[in-house]
C-alpha cells in the first residue's frame, strides 16, 4: 500500500511542478504578485511529495519487500541494514529518485530565501527549477518506476552489486548529486535572468552560495568516488580518466570557474554575460555527466542498466536544456547591460585568466570523453582515449595555472602591481625552490616529476599562508595584534586561502605517487616479497564464512626497514547471492604513505599471488580535496554570503540575522 | 588602455591559451590514441608488431597457464584467429576461462601480444561491449537470450 502511495505521491509531484512551471512564469510576466507567489509554495509541496516518494521507497528496503521489483534486483534480507539503505540509490531507478529528490530539496531552500531573493527572480527560477524536475519526474515514471510490483512476490532478493557494498559507495553517490544538482539552481538563477533580461551584482551575491556549496559537495563526492576507486578495485590507482570519472571531473572544472567568475561578478559587477553562460554549461556539463553515467553509454559499475530507451529519454532531456537554456542565452544576453572594464594586471584580471585556463582544460576534458563515441558513431572504429591523452593535454593547462594562482591570489582588485605582488612572493618562491632542488638531490635518479610537483604543491601551500600572514601581520607588529588581525579577516578570505592550500597539498600527494613501487609475486605462508622500503611475509590464507559472503582472507606481516610495523589483511571475496568475486585491499597506512596489498588468485602449489603497493604521500591527494571542500564551506559562513543576510540593514527585520 | 585595447589584450590572450590547447589535443590525438582490436582485426588489418592496442576477444578454454612470480600467458580468440598473451600481475576478479577480456598493451608479433592491463567485466550480467560488438559481427553472438530486459 505504502509502495503505491509513494508512486502516487510521485506522480502527484508531477502535477504539483507542473503549476509550479507555468502560474510563476505566467505571474513575472504579469507583474501579479499573487501569482508569483505561487512558486515558492508549490515548490514546498512537490518536495514534500518527492520526500514522501523516497520514505516509501526507503521503507520497502528496509522491511525486505520483495513484492517491490527494485527491491527484489538489489536487495537482500541478509544484508546489513546500512546497505538496505544504500542499496536504495545503488541502482538506476532509485538513484533517479535521489537525483529529483535534492533538485526539490534545493527548489525548496531557495523557496523558503524569501527574504534575500526578489521575488520575480524567485518566481523565475524556481519555474526552470520545476522545468528541470518535469523533465526527470517523466523520466522516472515512464522509463524507470522504482515501485514496479512483481507477482507473485519473491521470496529472496538478489542482492546489491558487491562492489557497492561498502561505507564509502554509500555516501558517495548522495554528495555527487548534491553537486550535481546544486548546479541546477546557479542554472535556474541564470535562466531566470536572462527571462527577466536583467542581472546586476546582487544576482551574484544570491547564486555564489549555491555555487560554493555545490561545488564542495562534488569535491567531496569525487574525491570520495576516488578513493573508493583506490581501495575497492584494488588496482591501487586512484584515477583513471575513466569517462565516468571525467563526466565528475567537467562539470567540477566549469564550477570552479563559475564560483571564481561569479566573485569578479560580485566584486566588480563585471563578466556577467560569461557568468551566466559559465552557469548554464556547467549544468549541462552535469547533465552531460547524468547521460553517460546513466545511459549506458559507456559501461562501467555506473551503468547499472543498459536500456536504450532511457538512453534516448536523457539525449532528449539534455537536448532540451541545453539547447533551450543556450538558445534563450543567444536570444537575450545581448539585451544585458555590459559590464564595467578592469585593468589586465588585478586580482580580476586574474580571475579572467584562471576562468580561461580552467574552461579550456575543461573543453580537453570533453574532447577527449567524447570523442571516442563519436568517431564511433560516425565510423564504427573503436578506439580509447586514456590516460597519456589527457596527462598530455591537461597537464600544460592546469600547470601554468597553479604556477599563476598565489600570484592571483594576493594581486589587488582594481589596479594591481605585479613586481609589487611577486616581491611578496619571493620567500615563498624561494624556499619551493630550494626545497624542490633538495629533493631532486636526495632522489637523484628517481622520476623527475616528483620533485618538481611537491614543489608545485609547497608553492600553492606556502603561498596560501603567506597570503594570510601578509594581510595581518607585517614587521614589527607584536604577535597579538598580527593574531587579532587574522582573526578579524573575513571569512572568504581564510576559506580562499585554505581552499588553495588544499590544491597544494593534492598536488603533492599526485605528484609523490611517482615515488611509489609496486612488486607482484606468488607466495607461500613464510614466504616474503619486497617492494622499495618495505616487505610483507604472509603468514597465513584463512577461511571465512560470513552471512552474505565467504571470503579467503591472506593476512601480511608488513615490516619497514626490517622492524616489524604492522599487519595487513587482503581478501578475495565471493557473495553467496550474485556469485561475484571481489578483492578487498589490505592497507597499512604510514604517517600520511600507505601500504597496500591485494591478492590475487590461489596457485596449485599452495601459493597466492600478491600485488604490493608503496605509496608516499597519497592519503594528502583526499585530505588535500577536504580541505579544499572545508574552504569552501569557511567561505560560504562569510557574513555577506550567508542565505538570508544580504539585506540592506535599513530594510532588514530584525530577527533574519542572529547576531554574533 | 582604451575599452578597446583592453579586449583585444583579452582576446589574444585567449587565442593563445586555446591554440596551445588545441595544439596539445590534435598532437594527444595522433599519439596517444589506442585502437580497439580484436584478433581477427590485427589479421585483417595487418597491425604492426610493436603497436599499442586494446585487444578483447574470448579468454580459451584451457589456455590459462601460471608461471613463476604471476608471470601468466593465456590466448584470447574470437571466431577466426588466435592471439596469444603474456601478462605479469594480478586477474581482475572475473576473469574466467571462456568469457569476455579487454587487454591493452603491445602487440608483439601477429600472434602474440604483452599485455599491461587485463580488464574484465564489472558484473556478472556485463560482458564488455567492444568484445560483444566485435562477436556479434562475426555472428557468434548468444548472449542476446541471458541479457533478457530487466524491467518492466
Amino acid at each position: 500500500m505504502l509502495v503505491e502511495a509513494g508512486h502516487f505521491a510521485l506522480a502527484l509531484a508531477l502535477g504539483l511542478s507542473l503549476i509550479q512551471f507555468l502560474v510563476p512564469l505566467w505571474g513575472a510576466r504579469a507583474n501579479d504578485p499573487v501569482l508569483m507567489a505561487v512558486a515558492p509554495t508549490s515548490a514546498l509541496a512537490v518536495f514534500a511529495c518527492i520526500a514522501f516518494s523516497f520514505l516509501a521507497l526507503t521503507f520497502a528496503y528496509l522491511n525486505s519487500d520483495f513484492s517491490v521489483l527494485n527491491v527484489v534486483q538489489n536487495s537482500h534480507s541478509a544484508k546489513p541494514l546500512i546497505y538496505k539503505i544504500s542499496g536504495v540509490w545503488g541502482n538506476h531507478e532509485g538513484s533517479m529518485l535521489l537525483w529529483v529528490l535534492i533538485l526539490a530539496l534545493f527548489g525548496a531552500v531557495v523557496a523558503l530565501s524569501r527574504n534575500s531573493v526578489p521575488m520575480r527572480l524567485q518566481a523565475n527560477t524556481l519555474a526552470v527549477q520545476a522545468a528541470v524536475t518535469i523533465a526527470f519526474l517523466l523520466f522516472i515514471l515512464t522509463t524507470s518506476n522504482p515501485f514496479t510490483r512483481v507477482v507473485p512476490a519473491a521470496v529472496e532478493g538478489q542482492d546489491l552489486n558487491p562492489l557497492l557494498q561498502d561505507p564509502g559507495l554509500a555516501i558517495h553517490p548522495p554528495l555527487l548529486y548534491i553537486g550535481y544538482v546544486g548546479f541546477s539552481i546557479s542554472f535556474a538563477f541564470a535562466c531566470a535572468a536572462l527571462i527577466d533580461g536583467r542581472i546586476d551584482a546582487v544576482w551574484a551575491r544570491i547564486v555564489r552560495p549555491w555555487t560554493l556549496g555545490a561545488w564542495a559537495f562534488l569535491t567531496l563526492g569525487i574525491a570520495m568516488g576516488s578513493y573508493w576507486a583506490y581501495y575497492e578495485l584494488g588496482w591501487g590507482g586512484w584515477w583513471f580518466w575513466d569517462p565516468v570519472e571525467n563526466a565528475s571531473l567537467m562539470p567540477w572544472l566549469a564550477g570552479t570557474a563559475l564560483m571564481h567568475s561569479t566573485v569578479v561578478m560580485e566584486k566588480r559587477d563585471a563578466l556577467k554575460v560569461w557568468t551566466i553562460l559559465l552557469a548554464i554549461l556547467t549544468f549541462s556539463l552535469s547533465l552531460l555527466g547524468t547521460f553517460l553515467v546513466r545511459s549506458g553509454v559507456l559501461t562501467s559499475v555506473h551503468s547499472f542498466a543498459v536500456d536504450p530507451e532511457r538512453g534516448t529519454f536523457i539525449l532528449g532531456i539534455l537536448i532540451l536544456f541545453i539547447g533551450g537554456s543556450l538558445a534563450l542565452f543567444a536570444w537575450r544576453a545581448p539585451m544585458l547591460k555590459q559590464g564595467g572594464l578592469f585593468a589586465p594586471v588585478s586580482r580580476e584580471g586574474a580571475l579572467v585568466v584562471n576562468n580561461l585556463f580552467l574552461a579550456t582544460a575543461c573543453a580537453t576534458v570533453f574532447i577527449g570523453t567524447l570523442y571516442p563515441l563519436a568517431l564511433e558513431v560516425l565510423t564504427g572504429e573503436k578506439i580509447s582515449v586514456g590516460a597519456p591523452f589527457f596527462n598530455f593535454t591537461f597537464l600544460p593547462l592546469i600547470v601554468p595555472l597553479l604556477l599563476l594562482l598565489p600570484l592571483g591570489q594576493t594581486l589587488a582588485w582594481k589596479r594591481g602591481n605585479f613586481l609589487g605582488t611577486a616581491q611578496r612572493l619571493y620567500a615563498v618562491f624561494g624556499i619551493s625552490l630550494l626545497a624542490t632542488i633538495v629533493m631532486f638531490a636526495f632522489t637523484y635518479g628517481g622520476p623527475v616529476a616528483a620533485p618538481l610537483g611537491v614543489g608545485l604543491g609547497l608553492y600553492l601551500v606556502l603561498g596560501s599562508i603567506n597570503e594570510i600572514v601578509t594581510r595581518s601581520w607585517s614587521k614589527g607588529t607584536p604577535l597579538a595584534v598580527a593574531w587579532r588581525k587574522a582573526r578579524g579577516l573575513p571569512r572568504s578570505a581564510w576559506g580562499t586561502s585554505i581552499a588553495h592550500a588544499g590544491v597544494g597539498l593534492t598536488v603533492i600527494g599526485i605528484a609523490a605517487t611517482a615515488w611509489g613501487v609496486e612488486a607482484i609475486g606468488s607466495l607461500k605462508p613464510g614466504e616474503r616479497l619486497k617492494g622499495g622500503d618495505y616487505e610483507v611475509r604472509l603468514e597465513r590464507v584463512i577461511p571465512r564464512v560470513e552471512a552474505n559472503y565467504r571470503e579467503e582472507a591472506a593476512l601480511l606481516t608488513v615490516f619497514g626497514s626490517g622492524r616489524e610495523v604492522g599487519t595487513v589483511e587482503t581478501m578475495k571475496r565471493l557473495y553467496l547471492t550474485r556469485g561475484m568475486p571481489t578483492t578487498e585491499a589490505g592497507i597499512l597506512t604510514v604517517g600520511l604513505g600507505q601500504v597496500y596489498a591485494s591478492i590475487g588468485d590461489a596457485q596449485p602449489d599452495g601459493s597466492v599471488g600478491v600485488r604490493l603497493y608503496h605509496k608516499p604521500l597519497v592519503l594528502l591527494i583526499w585530505i588535500g580535496s577536504l580541505v579544499m571542500a572545508i574552504g569552501g564551506g569557511i567561505s560560504l559562513t562569510d557574513r555577506r554570503l550567508r542565505i538570508g543576510a544580504p539585506v540592506p540593514a535599513k530594510t532588514m527585520p530584525p530577527h533574519a540575522v542572529p547576531a554574533e | 588602455m582604451t575599452r578597446k585595447q583592453r579586449r583585444l589584450t583579452l582576446i589574444g590572450v585567449a587565442g593563445c591559451v586555446l591554440a596551445v590547447a588545441l595544439g596539445l589535443v590534435l598532437y594527444a590525438m595522433n599519439d596517444t590514441i589506442v585502437f580497439f582490436n580484436s584478433p581477427a582485426d590485427i589479421q585483417a588489418k595487418s597491425v604492426q608488431p610493436g603497436t599499442r592496442i586494446r585487444l578483447g576477444g574470448l579468454v580459451k578454454e584451457g589456455s590459462v597457464h601460471r608461471g613463476a612470480d604471476q608471470q601468466i600467458t593465456f590466448e584470447v580468440m574470437d571466431a577466426e584467429a588466435v592471439i596469444k598473451v603474456n601478462y605479469k600481475g594480478l586477474l581482475p576478479d572475473l576473469f574466467r576461462e571462456g568469457q569476455g577480456i579487454v587487454a591493452e598493451g603491445i602487440l608483439e608479433s601477429p600472434s602474440a601480444f604483452r599485455a599491461d592491463s587485463v580488464l574484465a567485466k564489472h558484473d556478472e550480467n556485463y560482458m564488455p561491449r567492444e568484445v560483444a560488438d566485435a562477436l556479434k559481427k562475426q555472428g557468434h553472438w548468444q548472449g542476446e537470450a541471458n541479457a533478457a530486459p530487466k524491467t518492466q
